[in-house]
């Protein structure tokens, strides 16, 4: 069944510069109990469908239903079935952990002391039971990230959506609420999240999303749009870079497609149609030359070369955008 | 991680909770109140400078301006107190603004939006702590008045009508705020042309000098200025005004009616404006 609904969603901002087609005709469905990927570069439209679906802005044209229920006809039935948490739907930072999620809970009408005995179980389950009276301002980016999830569980929403969870976290926060989203999936959550990590999609969502200039560019598994894209890459780094033109032409003779250049100049790459043969031909090529290598190898395509090849230019995501093509 | 989407055991609300259109909305005001409330203590700095600012002005003016300016028939310090009731009243007001700027920029006006909470009640919440604010302010400086000297002169049921129509009318004017805060969105902006529209505005008026001693033009503006109004109101019922005639315009000569009536209007115009606009916004 499906949870998540859009259709052909449009939004226009018209600014002095000129109108920005934040939504150009964005549809998209969620199955019941499924995570959802939307990814895409920062102004891809992520955020701006997420906000359709919260009810926080209304759209231009097209329809969208959250758990059945028309978001446009009535926002305030979607709103009694959500969660949203994310970098725009922020928490309080005088009050403190526990403050902020009493709060949401009389806000939905949870009644004083119910709201108070909810917040002190998520702020438990959120192992935050020792900053719990502390202002949320004092509190770390992660812990920050729990808190603002666990506002959006108060009423334990059977949808969620999440706009970029993890944005700006260190990598053991990070994966640290991978496990929380994680766990919220297992107990039957049907989630949206938006995220410019690919990794992050590969790893929680059932389904991606590429989302570009407002619309869905390609959808399915994260193993089908790799398998979209093909084939193995034969990856060298080089000792010299001096090299380079000599080890280029020696890729492009063994492989399919660009050759592609890292930022560092080293390290190129390049597709291929069969992996460890074709790596072998290049290394005996690479040794007639005599140009020393530094590593090489073969890897299945990333979702970083999915987004390359749909959109022609990379993620945009910070520290993921070494290619140069 | 277990217990996170357990659903709540029981479905049908708990003794205590809010049931029914009424008790929803008030209980959604009253968060929000507590919750604005609680921020401000949170921020001493805040309600310091509420409440500094005001003593300032009484002992500045008071003390620097008390032995130059002459009040026909009264003295300076009595005449003066209503007007910088006055002043912190409007300037207080544009704290609603400001927060609600605030708040919207930081993404909490779109966290209450997604909830199913009645969203004039962030609103109310908005104005009903700044009218707490504002009061408090308000108390600080009469206690500070009656150190350099103001007395009340026209009983004190005359008194606290004058203190209930400076609070209505910065209640009102809060209102008025608040929709320019998430229509204007910047926090710092909301500062600078509340600064720049209302530092005119209260000298521009009785508040401070008599307004038959201002320049012809100037004199013109004071009598219709909706802050001499309020003024002038507050100043005949604390019974301040020494033997200065009321000018011979509509505001002057009934200040009361006028602030009463503008007060409503204001209300009037501005709440739905302010809610209707608010089930609009969401920040950037």
């Amino acid at each position: 069944m499906t949870y998540i609904y859009a259709q052909d969603l449009r939004k226009t901002y018209r600014s002095r510069s000129g109108e920005v087609h934040a939504l150009a005709g964005l549809s998209l469905s969620v199955p019941q109990g499924t995570v959802k990927g939307l990814l895409g570069p920062n102004g891809a439209g992520k955020t701006t469908t997420v906000k359709v679906l919260n009810t926080l802005i209304e759209p231009d044209s097209g329809t969208a239903s959250v758990a059945g229920i028309d978001v446009l006809a009535d926002p305030g039935g979607v709103r009694r079935v959500i969660g949203a948490s994310g970098q725009y739907a922020a928490v309080d930072e005088n009050l403190t952990g526990l403050e902020n999620l009493e709060m949401v809970g009389r806000l939905y009408h949870l009644g004083a002391r119910r709201a108070k005995a909810r917040a002190q179980e998520l702020i438990e389950a959120f192992d935050l039971t020792d900053a719990g009276d502390r202002q949320v301002k004092g509190f770390s980016g992660g812990m920050r990230r729990r808190i603002d999830l666990a506002c959006a569980l108060v009423n334990t929403p059977p949808v969620l959506f999440l706009d970029e969870p993890t944005t700006g976290l260190d990598p053991r926060s990070r994966i640290g609420m991978w496990d929380v989203i994680l766990g919220l999936v297992r107990e039957g959550t049907t989630v949206l999240l938006t995220t410019q990590y690919l990794e992050e999609a590969d790893y929680l969502a059932d389904h991606i999303s590429v989302v570009d200039h407002g619309v869905v560019i390609a959808e399915g598994t994260a193993d089908e749009l790799k398998a979209e894209v093909g084939g193995h890459r034969v990856v060298i780094t080089l000792v010299h870079e001096a090299d380079a033109d000599t080890a280029r032409a020696v890729l492009a003779r063994h492989g399919s497609g660009e050759v592609r250049t890292h930022t560092s100049g080293r390290t190129l790459d390049v597709a291929v149609e069969e992996g460890p043969p074709s790596l072998q031909r290049v290394l005996a090529a690479l040794e007639q030359a005599s140009i020393p290598l530094h590593d090489a190898g073969i890897r299945r395509p990333t979702l970083d070369d999915v987004f390359l090849t749909l959109t022609g230019h990379d993620s945009g995501a910070e520290n993921e955008s070494e290619l140069s093509a | 991680m277990t217990t996170t989407a357990t659903p709540l055991q029981t479905r049908e609300p708990a003794q205590d909770a809010p049931v029914g259109p009424l008790a929803t909305w008030l209980s959604d005001g009253w968060t929000v109140t507590w919750r604005n409330l609680l921020k401000l203590r949170r921020n001493p700095e805040m309600l310091g400078f509420a409440v500094l600012q005001p003593i300032m002005f009484v002992l500045l003016f008071s003390q620097v301006y008390g032995g130059s300016i002459q009040i026909d028939g009264g003295d300076y310090t009595d005449y003066l107190m209503a007007g910088i009731f006055g002043q912190t009243v409007l300037f207080g007001s544009t704290f609603s603004g400001y927060q609600m700027a605030q708040d919207l920029k930081e993404g909490l006006i779109d966290r209450f939006r997604t909830l199913p909470m009645h969203t004039s009640a962030v609103l109310v919440g908005r104005t009903n702590a700044d009218l707490v604010l504002n009061t408090i302010s308000m108390v600080i400086m009469m206690l500070t008045g009656a150190v350099v000297g103001w007395r009340y002169t026209n009983g004190t049921l005359q008194f606290l009508a004058g203190v209930a129509l400076l609070l209505l009318f910065s209640y009102a004017f809060s209102w008025v705020m608040a929709l320019l805060g998430i229509m204007v969105r910047s926090p710092e902006v909301i500062n600078n042309a509340a600064f720049m529209v209302l530092f005119p505005l209260t000298f521009i008026s009785n508040a401070f000098v008599q307004a038959s001693r201002l320049p012809g033009p100037l004199e013109f503006i004071a009598n219709w200025n909706p802050v001499s109004a309020l003024v002038q109101a507050a100043r005949e019922l604390f019974g301040n005004t020494g033997t200065v005639p009321p000018a011979d315009t509509f505001p002057m000569q009934h200040p009361v009616l006028t602030v009463i009536g503008g007060s409503i209007v204001m209300l009037a115009v501005f709440v739905p404006l302010a809610v209707s606009r608010f089930r609009h916004v969401s920040s950037r």
